[in-house]
């Protein structure tokens, strides 16, 4: 594993996420929103598995960022993020990132390094996704179905009415 | 200095921290959505990571809940961006400490 593409890959994602929690103008944060994603998709390209990064690519920039755009365009009044700044959100922030880093630094079986494996290919991720995982497969349709549905149902205006 | 699962978890833990910081300290519900978003995915990050450095050969468990968790995640997105929409019609507000009322 390369250690100068780890190095840029997360100062580029943590940049971009800071920037998303950050930014005062939401355009801004939503595409800083988008170059986070494409940092984390290019950390999982960097750890083996491919295709779980172009499905991000695929489904939070492709979808979800764009999605967060239109509703910015549909929420057009306060494109700003006014008043002052949540000291306590930023405490308790800090307060679990000291958590985590501790935990993780005083677990020293976690010191290791990548073992050779073979490549993931999607025929195995198909295969898998249709013998072990076929029910959770067929959940997560009916779960993005009832989503959609239910996304339609909330935003759709009432004609009825009057 | 090859990257060993800690520094792939610190990095995760980051991107985590951020994301709270981001759905705590904001006042635009869209803010609040990108936190959470965020949160999920140091959360993915964290099922890949321990997938490539567990012990090898092992089926792909760590891919496939992280599969999940992106089309879950997705769904959960449209949902409470609907919402938003919902909402900022009914009040013509965003701002979620305005939002402090179940009553219609």
């Amino acid at each position: 594993m390369n250690s100068a593409a780890f190095v840029v890959i997360a100062i580029l994602t943590l940049a971009a996420a800071l920037a998303a929690a950050s930014l005062p103008k939401l355009i801004h944060a939503a595409l800083s929103f988008a170059v986070a994603f494409i940092g984390i998709a290019a950390f999982f390209f960097l750890l083996g598995a491919e295709f779980v990064g172009l499905v991000q690519v695929f489904v939070y920039v492709g979808a979800v960022a764009v999605l967060i755009v239109f509703t910015i365009l549909l929420t057009r009044r306060d494109v700003q993020d006014t008043g002052k700044p949540n000291r306590g959100g930023a405490i308790i922030a800090i307060a679990v990132f000291g958590g985590l880093l501790w935990a993780i630094l005083k677990t020293s079986a976690l010191s290791i390094a990548a073992p050779q494996i073979e490549a993931l290919t999607v025929k195995r991720i198909g295969g898998v996704l249709m013998t072990d995982y076929v029910w959770p497969l067929q959940c997560v349709g009916l779960l993005l179905t009832a989503a959609l549905i239910g996304a339609l149902i909330l935003v759709m205006e009432d004609r009825n009415e009057g | 200095m090859t990257p060993t699962l800690q520094l792939f978890l610190v990095v995760s833990a980051t991107l985590f921290s951020i994301g709270l910081l981001a759905a705590l300290s904001r006042r635009h519900a869209i803010f609040i959505l990108i936190g959470i978003e965020l949160m999920l995915a140091a959360a993915n990050l964290n099922f890949i990571a321990f997938w490539r450095f567990g012990p090898q050969p092992q089926p792909p468990t760590g891919v496939m809940i992280a599969i999940f968790s992106i089309a879950i995640a997705a769904a959960e997105a449209v949902v409470g961006l609907a919402m938003v929409i919902a909402v900022y019609r009914h009040y013509r507000t965003t701002n979620v400490d305005q939002l402090d009322q179940l009553k219609g």
